[in-house]
C-alpha cells in the first residue's frame, strides 16, 4: 500500500525541516558564542570560537533558583489538579442526579473562561488570601484553570471503564472509596498521565500568573526570569539565548526518558 | 429470581459516589474561576485604582468603552490574528501530520525533529524570535541585500502581524501536527486499499478518505487555535509589546496594560468582560459543533 515514494511531500517536509532547524541552529550557535563574535557575525554565522561562559553567567545570576521554583509550581499544580480532579470526575461519571449533569456542564462552561479575563479579581483574591508573592499564588489559579480540561480528560477515561466491572465490585460490597482506589484509578492510568502532562505544561508555560502574582526574585519562575532578562541583559543576546536553552533542559530530559508518555499525553489532550 | 433483581438494584446504587466527592473540586473551581468571573462583571461598573475600595460608577466604563477607538482596532487585530493563525496552521499541520503518520523510517526521524519547538515555552520562543528578528543584530541585518531598507520587520503594522502569525505557527504547528499524526494512524488501512483497487489516486484518496476521517481532529485543533488566539497574551507582550504603537495590542494585552500599567482597574474590567463574552460565544459555538456536551464515552465515538 502506498509504496510509490511521495517526492513532492518529501520536498515539502524538507522545507519544513529548514523552517524548524534554522532558528534552532541560530539558538544553539548564539548561545555558545562570545558576545563580541555575535555582534560581528550574527545568529547564523559558523562558530569559530565556542564558549560556555554564557551559561556560567546565566547560572550565576540565579537562574537555577528560578528553575527550581518552576519545578515546585509544576509539581504543586499537578498535585492540586489530581487531588481535586480525580474524585470530582469520579463523582461526575458514577454519581447521580445534579452532580453528573450540573457539575459537568459547569466545567464545560469553564473551558471558555480565559484566565486573562478574570486576572483582576484573581489578583485581588490572591492578595486578600495573603498569597501575593508566594508560589501558592501561582499554583492555585493555574490549577483552577487547568481543572476544566483535566475533568474532561479524566471523566472521559473513567467513562471507558466497563460498567460490569463497577457492578461486580459493588456486588462484593466495595465502598465508593475502594472502587476508586482499586478499580477506577488503575483503569484510567492513561488519562491520569495525560492530565499530569497537561497540568505540568500549563504551569511550566505560564507567564501571566507569575507576572501578576509575584514580585521578588525569591519567587521568580523561569518564564518570568526570561522576561526580566530581556531588560536586564539588554544587548547580551548570547547570554539570553543560553538562558532560553537552559529553560528547556527539564522538558528535554522528560522528552528523552519518557518520550512516549509525553507524546501520548499531548495527543490525549487533543482527543478530548 | 427476586433475589437476583434485588441484588442488581442494589448494585446500581451501591458503591456509587455521593455528591460529597465532587464538592472540594467544585468549591475550589467556584472560588478561583466562577467567582472572579462574576467579580469582573461587577468591577466593570466601578471606578477602582487598586488602592482604595472600588466605587460604583454606573455605565461610565461602558460608555467610554463604546467610544474608544482602540477597542475597535484591538478587536480587529485580534480577529485578523485569529484568522491568520488558523489559515496558516491548519493546512500545514494537517498535511505534515498525515505525512508523518506514514511508517517510513525517515518520516519517523524527521517528525522527532519537528517536535522540538514544543520543548520551548511560549516565553522562550518569543524571546528567541524577538532577537532573531532584531533589525540591527538579527537575521534581517544579514539579509540586508535582499530586504533593502526593510530590515525592521516588527516596525510596521502588517510586518508585526505577519511575525506574530509566523512565530505562533512555528511554536504550535508541531502540537497540531502531533494530533493529526495520531488521528491519521487510526484510519483503517482497508479504506485506502479499497480505494486504490477502485483506481483512486493519491489526491482523491486524501480528499475522500483522509479529510473526512480527520473531521473530529480538525474541529479539535480549530478549537485550540480559536481559544489560543483569543488569549495569545504572552507572545504579544514579548514579541511586539503591542507595537508598533498600539497596532498589535490584542484584547488581553490592552486589558493588561490598562490594569497593570495604568492602574485603571475599572476600565480594564470592562475590556475583560468583553473578552469573556467573546470567548464564551466562541466556545458555545464550538461545543455545539463538536458535540462535547453529549457526555458519551469516546469508545462509542469510534
Amino acid at each position: 500500500m502506498r509504496t510509490r515514494p511521495n517526492y513532492l511531500a518529501g520536498l515539502a517536509a524538507f522545507g519544513w525541516l529548514l523552517i524548524i532547524g534554522v532558528p534552532l541552529y541560530a539558538l544553539l550557535n548564539t548561545a555558545v558564542q562570545p558576545r563580541s563574535k555575535y555582534t560581528d557575525g550574527g545568529p547564523l554565522s559558523i562558530p569559530s570560537t565556542v564558549t560556555g561562559q554564557n551559561f556560567v553567567d546565566v547560572v550565576d545570576s540565579g537562574f537555577l533558583h528560578y528553575m527550581w521554583n518552576t519545578i515546585l509550581v509544576s509539581a504543586g499544580t499537578v498535585a492540586v489538579v489530581l487531588i481535586l480532579g480525580i474524585p470530582l470526575s469520579y463523582a461526575v461519571v458514577r454519581g447521580s442526579g445534579w452532580v453528573t449533569t450540573g457539575v459537568f456542564r459547569l466545567f464545560l462552561l469553564g473551558l471558555a473562561i480565559p484566565s486573562q479575563a478574570v486576572i483582576i479579581p484573581l489578583f485581588y483574591l490572591v492578595n486578600r488570601m495573603g498569597l501575593y508573592d508566594t508560589l501558592w499564588g501561582i499554583i492555585l489559579p493555574t490549577a483552577a484553570f487547568a481543572l476544566p480540561v483535566s475533568v474532561l480528560v479524566l471523566s472521559g477515561g473513567m467513562r471507558d471503564v466497563s460498567g460490569s466491572l463497577y457492578d461486580a465490585m459493588a456486588m462484593d460490597g466495595a465502598s465508593p472509596a475502594r472502587v476508586l482506589v482499586s478499580l477506577v484509578i488503575p483503569m484510567s492510568r492513561s488519562s491520569i498521565a495525560t492530565t499530569c502532562v497537561f497540568a505540568a505544561l500549563q504551569a511550566w508555560n505560564g507567564l501571566l500568573f507569575p507576572l501578576i502574582m509575584t514580585q521578588s526574585s525569591d519567587t521568580r519562575v523561569v518564564t518570568l526570569g526570561l522576561y526580566n532578562f530581556v531588560s536586564e541583559y539588554g544587548a547580551n543576546v548570547p547570554a539570553l539565548f543560553a538562558a532560553v536553552l537552559l529553560s528547556a533542559v527539564p522538558i528535554l530530559i522528560v522528552y528523552l526518558f519518557a518520550r512516549q508518555a509525553l507524546v501520548q499525553g499531548l495527543m490525549g489532550v487533543g482527543d478530548k | 429470581m427476586v433475589q437476583n433483581l434485588r441484588a442488581r438494584r442494589a448494585a446500581s446504587t451501591l458503591g456509587r459516589p455521593g455528591a460529597a466527592w465532587a464538592i472540594p473540586g467544585l468549591v475550589f473551581f467556584v472560588v478561583f474561576a466562577v467567582a472572579p468571573m462574576v467579580g469582573i462583571v461587577y468591577l466593570s461598573f466601578t471606578r477602582w485604582d487598586g488602592l482604595v475600595a472600588p466605587e460604583f460608577s454606573g455605565l461610565e466604563n461602558w460608555s467610554r468603552f463604546l467610544k474608544d477607538g482602540e477597542v475597535l482596532q484591538s478587536t480587529i487585530v485580534t480577529a485578523v490574528l485569529l484568522i491568520g493563525n488558523i489559515a496558516v496552521q491548519l493546512p500545514i499541520s494537517l498535511l505534515l501530520g498525515v505525512w508523518a503518520a506514514g511508517k517510513q523510517r525517515n518520516r519517523a526521524v524527521l517528525s522527532a525533529i519537528f517536535f522540538v519547538p514544543l520543548l520551548l515555552s511560549t516565553a522562550a520562543t518569543a524571546i528567541m524570535w524577538r532577537q532573531l528578528l532584531d533589525p540591527n543584530f538579527g537575521v534581517p541585518a544579514q539579509l540586508a541585500d535582499i530586504l533593502g531598507d526593510n530590515t525592521d520587520l516588527l516596525g510596521s503594522r502588517s510586518g508585526a502581524i505577519a511575525c506574530l502569525v509566523a512565530v505562533t505557527s512555528w511554536q504550535f504547528i508541531p502540537f497540531h501536527t502531533l494530533l493529526y499524526q495520531g488521528a491519521a494512524r487510526t484510519i483503517p488501512e482497508t479504506l485506502y486499499q479499497a480505494a486504490s483497487i477502485d483506481g483512486a489516486g493519491r489526491v482523491r484518496q486524501f480528499r475522500h478518505i483522509t479529510l473526512p476521517q480527520l473531521r473530529n481532529t480538525i474541529i479539535t485543533t480549530t478549537t485550540f487555535m480559536v481559544v489560543g488566539g483569543l488569549t495569545a497574551f504572552d507572545i504579544v507582550l514579548l514579541l511586539t509589546n503591542g507595537g508598533p504603537g498600539t497596532d498589535t495590542a490584542i484584547m488581553p494585552f490592552k486589558m493588561y496594560q490598562t490594569a497593570f500599567r495604568i492602574y485603571d482597574y475599572g476600565y480594564a474590567s470592562a475590556i475583560a468582560t468583553f473578552l469573556l463574552l467573546l470567548a464564551t460565544a466562541a466556545s458555545l459555538v464550538l461545543v455545539k459543533v463538536s458535540g462535547y456536551d453529549k457526555m458519551t464515552s469516546t469508545l462509542e465515538g469510534l
